[in-house]
């Protein structure tokens, strides 16, 4: 197991790696020149991209390290209770009633609203049921998720074509946040979560002996299980309602990281949201220079590197250490 | 110590214990005996407040259910059944979880909690095995860290679920002697569901025999290990043979 000290001289790459993919574009290699307004628009487009994939990255990473933790599944990543196919959901109807052409922040609103409601209705349900306990809140989140991709499917059956080719590139996920407000509002809410992610970091760790066990350890279950599920669900939504779905950031950097930090979640969580945000802003910089003019969906970069190395990560010891 | 009043308690709407009341004394060492699906394991979770109930449950003169968790876990500390394999965490850093509650939010544990774990991991010889992955030990290993666990937190009294089903021979009677030494020497107050009545009669000088969430005796071994009282709970033809020399009572089931 490393030492803090370790752990920190790992972090330091990451702020040079950043610079690296601000550096790297469509257009070339450098600094785009300022002294022109093509130059600074470019500049600009290439920071609010790396701004936006840094905290959804960030987002998304914790998310899953909470959700791993609190429901003791190795599977468990940040759209397991549905919080995908409500924001999927939401966005669809947004873009398909023309509400998007209103208001640039009517799309992240409706997916991050209906994502939100998602949420709400899996927990009241698991709650009712066997009070929050992590089979029943995965089986619920799961049917949730198909029934509303059901829906979804449904909606696009009946949607004129210009929005269809909205909604599924919508779907594939993408970082091109448009205005800043909006990349403040959002980045603002996963502050909050991942604040209040790290205020539970003892609770996580005692969550991972399983509710009973974590009960008996002190941890007012009834609470902290609710407020866990809610903050990891805010940055998950918050997440989607300005990048659309991206897949995998949220499995394989708590997986890996565990590997390098352990499960202690006081050191596990700032590391996942430093590593998964530069996670993400890397596989964007590889989705808009790989096939420069042509942008590859990130969802697209991020599953083709994410999951041959989940699947090492299972074959080289048999099994996560969570399961 | 602890003060049960006309406890019943359901999972759903299946009722597992009908109006049982126990009162166990400060420093007492006492053995929750039955056959599967008694209530034994029920009865330990009313205690801690997870399993909700009618009646009373008072703990060190508080209502359980008042009682704030961070001082319910201070006060009292379980040793489940089983630990799950797959926990990822070294015996150390799983140990220090059995000071959750006495730990800040922030910040590291102090020289205090350190001094507790390692006090706990030596009484429970598992010292050695600090730096050892949870997934890489066998079941009796873990079953003595969840041991050390409960010690780290220093508690008044502990509740222990079968903690002796995955140990050989020796660390069983280690597991045992320790319990009584801590009980003798610091007053811990001991409550213990178990399966193995014969180790119940040597240990044991309180024994309560449950029988489909029902209190069907209580009192010493001899008491309660009578022929009649075990065949009606486990609905089963048995021996009761006194073992002077071991100062235990052996129980056999009659072919």
């Amino acid at each position: 197991m490393l030492t803090t000290r370790h752990i920190l001289y790992l972090l330091i790459p990451i702020p040079f790696a950043l610079a690296l993919c601000l550096l790297a574009g469509s257009s070339g290699f450098g600094l785009p020149d300022t002294a022109t307004a093509t130059g600074r628009a470019l500049l600009e487009l290439r920071l609010s991209r790396l701004v936006t994939g840094f905290v959804v990255g960030a987002a998304l990473s914790c998310s899953g390290c909470a959700l791993q933790a609190v429901l003791r599944n190795a599977l468990a990543e940040p759209y397991v209770l549905g919080v995908s196919s409500g924001g999927s959901l939401g966005a669809a109807l947004v873009i398909a009633t023309g509400l998007s052409a209103l208001t640039p922040l009517a799309l992240p609103a409706g997916a991050f609203v209906c994502a939100a409601l998602t949420l709400l209705l899996v927990c009241l349900l698991a709650s009712r049921t066997s009070g929050y306990s992590p089979n029943t809140l995965i089986l619920t989140g799961v049917v949730a998720g198909s029934m509303l991709s059901s829906v979804l499917m449904l909606l696009l059956s009946f949607a004129k074509t210009r929005a269809v080719h909205s909604i599924t590139w919508w779907l594939l996920g993408n970082l091109q946040a448009t205005s800043w407000p909006l990349i403040a509002g959002v980045a603002a809410l996963i502050a909050l979560a991942i604040a209040v992610l790290c205020f539970e970091a003892r609770t996580l760790n005692a969550l991972l002996l399983g509710h009973e066990a974590a009960h008996n350890l002190g941890v007012r279950t009834r609470f902290a299980v609710p407020c866990i599920l809610a903050a990891a669900t805010l940055a998950a939504a918050s997440a989607v309602a300005v990048s659309g779905i991206i897949g995998f950031v949220g499995l394989i950097v708590p997986h890996a990281l565990r590997r390098i930090t352990g499960a202690n979640h006081r050191t596990l969580l700032p590391c996942a949201a430093l590593v998964g945000g530069a996670f993400l802003v890397l596989c964007d910089t590889l989705a808009r220079t790989l096939a420069a003019p042509h942008e590859i969906p990130v969802g697209v970069i991020t599953s083709l590197t994410g999951g041959p190395f989940f699947l090492y990560l299972l074959t080289r010891k048999g099994k996560l250490p969570l399961a | 110590m602890i003060t049960l009043s006309h406890i019943s308690a359901a999972y759903h709407s299946e009722t597992v214990l009908h109006d049982v009341s126990l009162t166990i004394a400060r420093g007492e060492l006492l053995a929750l005996v039955g056959p599967n699906g008694a209530g034994k394991s029920s009865l330990l979770r009313v205690i801690t407040g997870l399993l909700p109930s009618r009646g009373t449950v008072q703990v060190a003169g508080s209502d359980i259910v008042r009682l704030c968790p961070r001082s319910r876990a201070r006060l009292l500390s379980v040793v489940p059944q089983e630990i799950a394999s797959d926990i990822p965490y070294t015996a150390h850093d799983f140990v220090m979880l059995g000071r959750t509650a006495s730990l800040p939010r922030f910040g590291g544990p102090s020289p205090d909690d350190d001094a507790a774990v390692q006090e706990a991991m030596t009484l429970t010889e598992t010292w050695s095995l600090r730096q050892r992955p949870l997934p890489e030990m066998s079941g009796g290993e873990r079953q003595r860290l969840a041991l050390a666990m409960a010690l780290a937190g220093r508690p008044q009294i502990i509740l222990l679920d079968e903690p002796t089903s995955h140990l050989d021979l020796r660390h069983r009677m280690e597991m045992m002697r320790l319990l009584t030494r801590l009980n003798r020497e610091q007053q811990v107050t001991i409550l213990m569901a178990v399966h193995d009545l014969t180790l119940a009669s040597q240990f044991f000088p309180r024994l309560v025999l449950l029988s489909e969430g029902r209190k069907l005796a209580d009192g010493t071994p001899s008491e309660v290990l009578r022929p009649d009282l075990l065949e009606a709970a486990y609905a089963c033809p048995v021996s009761v043979y006194p073992l002077p020399e071991a100062h235990a009572t052996c129980v056999l089931p009659r072919l």
